[in-house]
């Protein structure tokens, strides 16, 4: 294990409000760090704040620094450092083109042009998120004519074509039925092997299942950090345990 | 209960007849221009109508030959296009990503302002101003050529073409622009080739407007453009086109003679060529968005 993302004394404003405290965090290489809170526990914008998203929101300020294999996230590209690290949105939004096609984006805007290359990339983007199987012979279909959960996991399928190192999740399956949620959990829990994981959720039994550690932040504090069986069996804050045993929240 | 779903059938049925209102005046007036403008076929052969080269209505004996003014018509829109598509979408594309909150603002009402500007006004600016600088400019011997009609026209286009893009482009979903940028897209990226991409049934529409516009102009054109009657070999040259000789001249004509039916048939030949126009923009846009 070694650390991959380093947290020092992070505090996230948006104009004057503060929405996350002196957080010091790090995150391991090839874990699922997986965060629970309540709505306002600041656990989005920390999430946002490891690829820079929330540079483009009017208002928004940071203190403290997050560092990326060592390297301050200030100081890298911050093109560079969106295809480092991937995101998954709550909500799947496939470009409104074919399957292949949203595969295929990241890529030929980074300028892979070769056919050849662009045909691998979505076979073995595809099957990294479990999803080549059911869409193989529709690649030139529309990617909105898909179910949500299928959706969802093309979404994935995007970020892994970028060829991130880490890939953050936000809230991924919000939007899905507890079928296809199973299907994306199953997906995380592989791609662990060769990413490292961040995960917000709203659902604390997914954190359960799938996270490797767990923190529970609060009104943009972080009360506990945690193996995830530590967390739900034996927490050493008594609002963490009444938060996973579902007493508020 | 009887009261209230005779009211809805009262209601329902004045909906559908305001619907079918405007469908009905378009058939009346397109049957209208017919019933005018085909009685000139039995003098003249259609195709010596629609391709002769002299449009000489009142020498003896009178040709009716409208290439001349159909090639005008021509020069004049895509001139026009050409100038007002790049400026008017990158306009749009400005106002609706880049520019911050108050230059939108300023911006936006400049160009509603633009189009309050009534085409006569338009016209006449074009005549003393832009003519007599193409003059110099080039050297010619007349500053009312079909360049100056285009710039005039172009400026005229715009406001159409601004507006209806910049909508579509506000209504492109925020979550693409956030899928982009998460990509690794830089805002140019993001701007050009996810935004404007997905917005593009919508500029299309907004260009189609802004071309049909253009073509059915009539004022200013009439006003810059020379109005010679001839085939141009260049766009440096005066021309006329078919809006502005029915204007023209609809006035000398004789109720029910020839003349007169052969501007009705020019009436007929702008409706087929809008009707092509709006067929085409249609038929893209069900192929692009695949309904």
């Amino acid at each position: 294990m070694s650390t991959h993302i380093a947290v020092r004394d992070l505090s996230i404003f948006y104009n004057d409000s503060c929405a996350l405290k002196n957080l010091t965090l790090d995150i391991q290489r090839n874990e699922i760090f997986s965060i629970i809170g309540p709505a306002n526990s600041g656990k989005s914008s920390f999430l946002q704040c490891l690829n820079r998203l929330n540079d483009l929101h009017r208002g928004f300020r940071k203190t403290g620094s997050i560092l990326l294999d060592d390297m301050d996230t200030g100081a890298i590209d911050v093109e560079e450092l969106r295809a480092r690290v991937g995101i998954v949105f709550a909500l799947p939004f496939p470009l409104p083109m074919s399957i292949a096609d949203n595969i295929t984006y990241g890529p030929r805007m980074h300028g892979v042009r070769s056919k050849a290359r662009l045909d691998e990339i979505v076979e073995q983007s595809l099957r990294d998120a479990y999803l080549w199987d059911e869409v193989k012979d529709r690649l030139d279909s529309q990617a909105m004519n898909l179910s949500g959960g299928q959706q969802q996991r093309l979404c994935i399928a995007r970020v892994l074509a970028g060829k991130p190192e880490v890939i953050l999740f936000d809230e991924p399956t919000s939007g899905l039925d507890p079928i296809s949620t199973a299907r994306v959990e199953e997906t995380m829990v592989l791609l662990k092997e060769r990413f490292t994981i961040v995960l917000v959720t709203n659902n604390v039994a997914q954190a359960a299942r799938v996270g490797t550690r767990t923190a529970f932040f609060l009104m943009g504090e972080m009360v506990e950090v945690d193996e995830t069986r530590i967390i739900f069996t034996a927490p050493s804050d008594p609002r963490t345990d009444e938060y996973v045993t579902g007493k508020f929240g | 209960m009887n009261l209230r779903k005779i009211r809805e059938a009262v209601i329902e049925r004045g909906i559908f007849v305001s619907g079918i209102t405007s469908i009905i005046i378009v058939l009346l007036i397109f049957v209208f221009l017919l019933k005018e403008g085909l009685s000139i076929f039995l003098s003249v052969n259609p195709l010596d109508f629609l391709f002769g080269e002299f449009w000489y209505p009142i020498s003896e004996p009178p040709q009716f030959g409208v290439l001349p003014l159909i090639i005008g018509s021509l020069f004049v829109t895509l001139g026009a296009a050409v100038i007002s598509v790049p400026i008017g979408v990158a306009s749009a594309l400005y106002i609706a990503e880049i520019a911050p909150p108050r230059t939108k603002e300023t911006l936006k009402a400049g160009i509603e302002l633009l189009a309050a500007i009534p085409s006569v006004v338009i016209g006449f600016i074009g005549m003393v101003t832009l003519g007599p600088w193409i003059k110099e400019l080039f050297g010619l011997s007349t500053g009312l050529t079909a360049l100056t009609g285009s710039i005039t026209l172009a400026f005229m286009a715009m406001p159409t073409i601004v507006s209806i893009a910049e909508d579509a482009v506000t209504a492109v979903p925020r979550q693409y622009r956030e899928a982009a940028v998460a990509m690794g897209a830089t805002k140019w990226q993001t701007t050009w080739r996810i935004v404007a991409f997905a917005a593009r049934p919508g500029m299309f529409a907004a260009i189609m407007l802004g071309i049909g516009r253009v073509i059915g102009e009539t004022m200013a054109v009439m006003m810059v453009t020379g109005n010679a009657a001839l085939i141009p070999h260049s766009i440096l040259q005066p021309v006329r086109t078919l809006t502005a000789t029915i204007a023209a001249e609809m006035g000398e004509s004789v109720q029910g003679g020839e003349h007169y039916a052969a501007l009705f048939a020019i009436g007929i030949v702008l409706f087929v060529i809008t009707f092509l126009i709006n067929g085409v923009a249609d038929w893209y846009l069900h192929r692009t968005t695949g309904k």
